[in-house]
This record gives structure tokens, sequence and C-alpha cells, in this order.
């Protein structure tokens, strides 16, 4: 016991005390932060004002092209040519020019000049609001009532509500549901892969340096593998518990700065979304949109509250643990029949074949969860760490749950006997390339 | 006495083929024990099972009076062929670690590396990594962590490889000085040099079975062929005139009058025998035993031959 715990320790500072764990460590927050900020940050640089000066000469569009906050439309007639010295002087940055047949062709091409390119919503909000004009004008020319076309396109919107045993209808979201599930499985993914293959990359290290001789030679094989896995499960769980910290750190800072008055409406909002959330739902539909429109994320993260979190957490937790567990060993094992990494194609195929197929599994599920295929993948202990985790939001009946955990812990106890028995062969083996057959036979050699 | 090292009647299977059928061993205590044998000849194997690595498909091995248990390990101090240290790691945290590994406790291990980086003059070395270190110095490392816990005994597979013949040296005598303390040490090689100059007895295998098992006096006793090297001044064939039917004439080398002869005596005829033959033919400059060395014995015993290829043999 004391000497798994040297073990483990040795195996746990030598790659915390690592340079690229460190790099890692400051790299991958910020990565993170960023792919959070940057589409804020984009979204809010747009926001800069826009006058345009439309030159249309249709007379289809003057005057009727509502203004926003961002968009000022002026309308001129000089030419072309005299409009563009305007640009350099102000007080417009963009022209827009309406050819006279604009209305016959089959297709419009107005023309924009700017100085500094506009975003994509401008765009989209130009041709939007314009092909709506064309839209009621040509109707308007064939005699067709536009109320009338109005009336007939209505929205649909659903609203979906799990009837619990209480009586009370719950919402739920099926797209947050998707999302905490996609989320967790992700990260569990990453973390078998990032890691196991560190496992396996440590493996073949202590076999190229030739030491593992020498340690098998105070303690067991087995020892020096588990104590692998469990040091290098320690180190991930540093990482990870970093990286959460210092993403949160980052992200909040950086919006306290650039985004002060965005959080304050976004606070007040929240409030407001709180105060309709504790009313009855389905009368407050209209009401509910009005306030949905500006912040899509926010409202996700409300209804989170719906889903049951620390069963998704106590889940995550397990599912994260053990599948790394299992893995690890496989990969020990793999590390262990070879003698560089070069030569680990052939055997690491099969190992991360079932991890990959279960999120491809995984993503014809979110369409079905509670399929046959579901149920079995989500039990199976090589695919159930990520199948179930994409299941779990979608309430999962509690004895498939405890019996996908109870196979996955045999599944562990049962992979690892194998690797260990793999392992403490393969440790000693040099310089011979190792088929499937000898893999085999070293399963029973005697110990 | 009794024996620190008793392995019975050990049998190893592989897939494929049997690495060890039968062997028995039994290692005297602070005596250096010499494992011969040939590459692949169950060597490497036999260490093995005796480091608890693996285990024997039959047999047993008793260890300071005990049947071997997983205690044992660290009596032990095993230095492998295939052996090297983390290249990455510096020599002292690294040095720490296998001690504390081997059961010692890190005070303890502290103040022992320190009087070893001391006794090698490598104390600059403790922060340094190893893969900053020549061959040699890994070595170096390598050897002192064998035998820092102090093992009562210690298994040391080729322990001169990677090594210059002044470091050699150097762990000759560190060995040496082991036996003295108190240590047993068993010593794997094909390397017969090494053998002659330290090992009391030794044990020869081949394709997983022993064929010599002896004290390295006896051994050398055993296979005595009887060879004599002759050294004189006169005429040849006077000389082979003069030899009878007991004694055979196996080499001669001639310098203008001085010639040099192997003979090989037959039955039960003794060297006083030859000399009278041939003392009033010539003139005797020289006469001594062709002695085999462990390496013509090495040779003979594998290529399972009962007398020993004077031929190649060197005097002494």
């Amino acid at each position: 016991m004391n000497k798994l715990f040297l073990i483990i320790q040795r195996e746990y500072f030598s790659r915390v005390k690592k340079k690229s764990f460190l790099i890692m460590t400051i790299l991958g927050p910020l990565l993170m932060a960023g792919l959070m900020i940057v589409p804020v940050w984009l979204a809010m640089r747009d926001k800069t004002e826009h006058q345009i000066l439309v030159l249309d000469h249709s007379g289809l569009f003057i005057d009727r092209l509502p203004n926003t906050k961002q968009i000022k439309f002026t309308y001129g007639s000089e030419s072309v040519q005299t409009a563009k010295t305007k640009l350099k002087d102000g007080p417009f940055d963009l022209i827009m020019e309406i050819k006279g047949d604009a209305l016959n062709d089959s297709k419009t091409t107005p023309i924009l000049y700017y100085t500094k390119q506009p975003g994509i919503n401008v765009e989209q909000y130009i041709t939007n609001t314009m092909e709506n004009i064309l839209f009621d004008y040509r109707l308007q020319g064939d005699s067709i009532d536009v109320n009338k076309i109005d009336k007939a396109r209505r929205p649909v919107e659903i609203i979906t509500l799990k009837v619990t045993e209480n009586g009370k209808d719950e919402k739920t979201n099926t797209e947050m549901n998707m999302m905490i599930g996609f989320g967790c499985a992700i990260i569990i993914y990453f973390m078998i892969f990032l890691y196991g293959s560190q496992v396996m990359r440590g493996v073949i290290e202590e076999k190229t340096n030739r030491i593992v001789e020498v340690i098998v030679s105070s303690v067991k094989p087995f020892q020096l593998m588990l104590g692998k896995i469990i040091g290098v499960a320690l180190v991930g769980l540093t990482q990870f518990i970093l990286w959460v910290i210092l993403t949160l750190v980052i992200s909040t800072a950086v919006n306290a700065i650039l985004f002060k008055s965005q959080i304050e409406d976004t606070m007040k909002r929240n409030a407001q979304m709180e105060q309709v959330m504790k009313n009855d739902i389905t009368a407050h539909v209209d009401q509910m949109e009005e306030i949905n429109s500006p912040n899509e994320v926010i409202e996700l993260f409300n209804q989170a509250g719906n889903i049951n979190i620390i069963k998704v957490l106590a889940a995550f937790s397990f599912y994260f643990l053990f599948g790394y567990l299992l893995y690890a060993a496989l990969f020990a094992a793999v590390g262990s029949a070879v003698d560089d990494e070069a030569d680990t194609q052939q055997f690491i195929l099969p190992v991360t074949i079932p991890l990959i197929a279960s999120f491809i599994i995984a993503q014809s599920i979110v369409t079905d969860p509670n399929s046959s295929m579901a149920q079995f993948f989500s039990i199976f202990p090589l695919t159930s760490p990520i199948v179930m985790m994409v299941r779990l939001p979608f309430d999962v009946p509690v004895w498939e749950l405890a019996l996908s955990m109870t196979m996955l812990i045999v599944g562990f106890l049962f992979f690892t006997w194998i690797a260990g028995k793999i392992y403490r062969t393969g440790i000693l083996m040099y310089g011979k390339k190792t088929t499937w057959k000898e893999l085999g036979k070293w399963l029973f050699y005697k110990e | 006495m009794e024996p620190i090292l008793e392995v019975k009647n050990i049998t190893k299977k592989y897939a494929n083929h049997i690495a060890l059928n039968g062997v028995s061993i039994s290692v005297q205590p602070q005596k250096i024990f010499g494992l011969l044998g040939p590459n692949g000849a169950g060597k490497t194997s036999l260490i093995r099972i005796i480091n608890q690595i693996t285990g024997p498909d039959s047999g047993e091995v008793w260890f300071n009076g005990q049947k071997l248990a997983p205690e044992h390990v660290e009596l032990i101090g095993y230095l492998p062929e295939e052996r090297g240290l983390y290249k990455k790691m510096k020599v002292g945290e690294q040095a720490m670690y296998l001690a504390q590994l081997k059961g010692l406790k890190k005070s303890e291990a502290k103040q022992k590396l320190q009087h070893w980086f001391e006794k090698f003059e490598i104390g600059n070395w403790w922060d340094k990594k190893i893969e900053e270190l020549s061959k040699g110095m890994q070595q170096k490392i390598q050897f002192i962590v064998t035998v820092l816990h102090e093992p009562k005994l210690l298994i040391l597979d080729e322990p001169f490889s990677g090594f210059d013949p002044i470091n050699a040296q150097l762990i000759k005598n560190e060995i040496l000085d082991l036996k003295a303390k108190g240590s047993t040490i068993i010593f794997s090689t094909h390397n017969m040099g090494s053998v002659e100059e330290l090992c009391d007895h030794i044990a020869l295998i081949n394709k997983a079975e022993k064929l010599l098992d002896g004290s390295v006096k006896d051994i050398r006793k055993n296979h005595r062929s009887h060879t004599y090297q002759l050294t004189f001044k006169g005429n040849l064939i006077a000389f082979t005139n003069a030899l009878w039917a007991g004694a055979e004439l196996l080499e001669k080398k001639s310098d203008e009058d001085i010639h040099s002869v192997t003979i090989k005596l037959l039955r039960q005829n003794n060297p006083n025998d030859l000399l009278q033959a041939v003392l009033n033919h010539t003139e005797i400059l020289s006469f001594q035993e062709v002695i085999p060395s462990m390496n013509d014995i090495f040779i003979s015993v594998v290529e399972n031959k009962t007398t020993v290829n004077t031929k190649s043999a060197h005097t002494e």
C-alpha cells in the first residue's frame, strides 16, 4: 500500500512539474475563454452605428426602409460618383445604390459601397427588409391582399411539459437536455483519450528506458500499473479543476471589463425571467417570447433548473471515473505490448473503436433516447460512459442506470484483470513485435 | 553452512518453449555465485523467478531458510541486464524513489545516498537529469541504487556491460567489498574472464538445463585434460622418437632449434614419465600443465564434449 502511494506520488509529480502541464493548464482556459468571449465580442463589435445613404433609382424603397438602433437610412438622388466623396468626409459610411430596373428583374442586386466593411447582420437586415418590401409590392401588383397572407402565415412554437408524479407539469427543454448530455459526454470522451494515452506513453517510456525491470523487482507489476493509472487520473483531475477555475476567472474578468453594461442588462432580464417562471408558464407564452428573444442562452440556463443537476453531476463523476479507469487499463496493456509509440497502431485501434463508436451512437440516440439500441449501448461497459451521459438528461429508468453502473464496475474489474495479465508479461518483452496470438497466450501464463 | 538461497527443481514453460527444466541451485552465504550460460539459456528466467517478477510452473525457491515470499524483495538487490532509469528525472529524486520502493525510509535513503555519492565523488550530480549523464555515469547511479539498501542477496546480470575498464574495476572492487561485508552475490554473465576473477562457485545452464555446478577450483580440476606444454632445445625428430604410446603429440611450433610442443598424456601416465622419456634427448627450457580456462570449459560443456579442446587453451 505504501509502495503504491510512492508510485502514485511519482507519477503525479513528474507530470505536474513538467512545463507542458503548465502550458496546457494556462493555454486551455485561454482557449476556452476565447471561445466564450470572442462570439460575444464579435456580436458587440458590430453595434457601431451605420449611416447609409440610399440612392434609389427605382423609387420603391425611398422612405420605406425602417431605421434601427444601428442602421440609419438617408435617401439621396445624386450620382454615385459624387456620393462617394461623402464616404470620405462623412457622415455616411455606406452607400447603397439600387438600379432603376430593380423591380422587373428576377433578382434585385443593390450595390453597397463601403470604406469599412459592415458586419454580416447589416447586409442581412438590408436584404430581409428589401425582400419583404418587394414581396408586398409584387403581391399588390397581382391584387392579392397582404393581410390575408399575413394571417395565413403564423409561427408554431412547441412547449414540452413533463407530467411528473406529483401531478405538476414541468417545462422541459429538449435542446437543453441535449446540450448538457453532450457536453458531459464530450468531456468524458476527451479526458479518456487525453489521459488514457498519457498512461500508455508512460508505460512505453518505462519500457524503452528499461527501468521497468528494476521497478518490478521491488513492486508487483499490477501495483505499478495501478499506481500509474491513479497518478495520471489525479493529474487529469488537477488539470480539469484548474481549467474550470481559470476559465471562470478569466471569462468573468473579461466580461466585467468589456461588457459591463451587457451584464447589468442581462441581470435585469434574468430577474424578469424568474418572475415569469414562477407563474404558470403557458399563460405567459406571449410574455415569455417577448423577453426571450434578446438572450436565448440565458433562457436555456434558466431551464436547466428543470434537470436534476445533482443526479447529472453524480452520474458524470461516476462515468468519468470508471470510464477513465477502464480505458486507462486497456491503454496500459497496449503500451506494455509494444516497444515504441509507432507500434501502437495495431493494438490501439480496437481500444479506440468502442470509444469513437459510442460517440457516433450517441448522436443517433439523441433523436430517440429510449430505443433498444440506446438501452443496449448505455449498459454495455465500453460504451456506457459516453452513451449513458447523453441519455441521462432524458430521464433514464432507475433500474437501467443501476444496471449500467454495475456493468461498468464489473467491466472495469474484468478489463483491468485482463490488462494486468497482458501488462505483466508485456513489460518484460523487448525487441519482438507482438502479435495478437501472443497477446492471447499471455493471458494464460502463470504468474 | 545453510545456503542463503536454494532453488529446487524449478520448471518454467512459455507458450513455445521451455525456459527452465528442473533446475536446482544452492547458493552459500557470502560467496560469489556465477550463473553462466549462453544467451537464451534460461539465466534471466531463473533470475526473474528469484526476484519474484515471475513465478515458476513447478518447484520451489527458499531464501534465508524460508519459502520465498513478497517481503523478501527488500533483502534482494537486482541489477537487470536490460536496465535503465527515468531519463527526465533528476538523479537524486530518482535514487530516493527507487530506494524507498525497496523499503528504505526517506531519511535513511538520503543518508545512504550521500555516503555513496561522496564515495564515488559524484555529489554534484544530485540535481542533474539522467539524460544529461553519460552512459557510464548512468551505470554508476544504477549500481548505487541496486546496492543502496544493503541487500543480503545481490543479483547482478551482466554488471560490467556499459562500463569502461576503469569503472569496471571500480565496480569489481565494490562487489568484492560487499562480499567482505557479508553480502551474497549471484553473478550472471557470459564473460568468462570476470568469472575466473570473481566467482567462488558456478552453475552452467544451457537450453533450460543445468549442465555443470561446483566450485571454480573443483570444476577446473575435473576438467584437466592431462595436457602439457614443453619447450626444448634440440632435435625435434629425436624428441618425437623418444615419445612412447602413452603420450600424444598434439601441436608443435619450431623456431630454429627451439621447439614448443603440446602433449597429451594418455591413460595413467604422469608428467614425470614424460620428462624421463625425453630428458636424455633434449635440453628442456620449460614445462607446464595446460589448465583449461573457464572459457574452454564453458565452450566444451555447451558443445557437449567430454574433453576440453586443448588447442585453444592458454597456459597459466
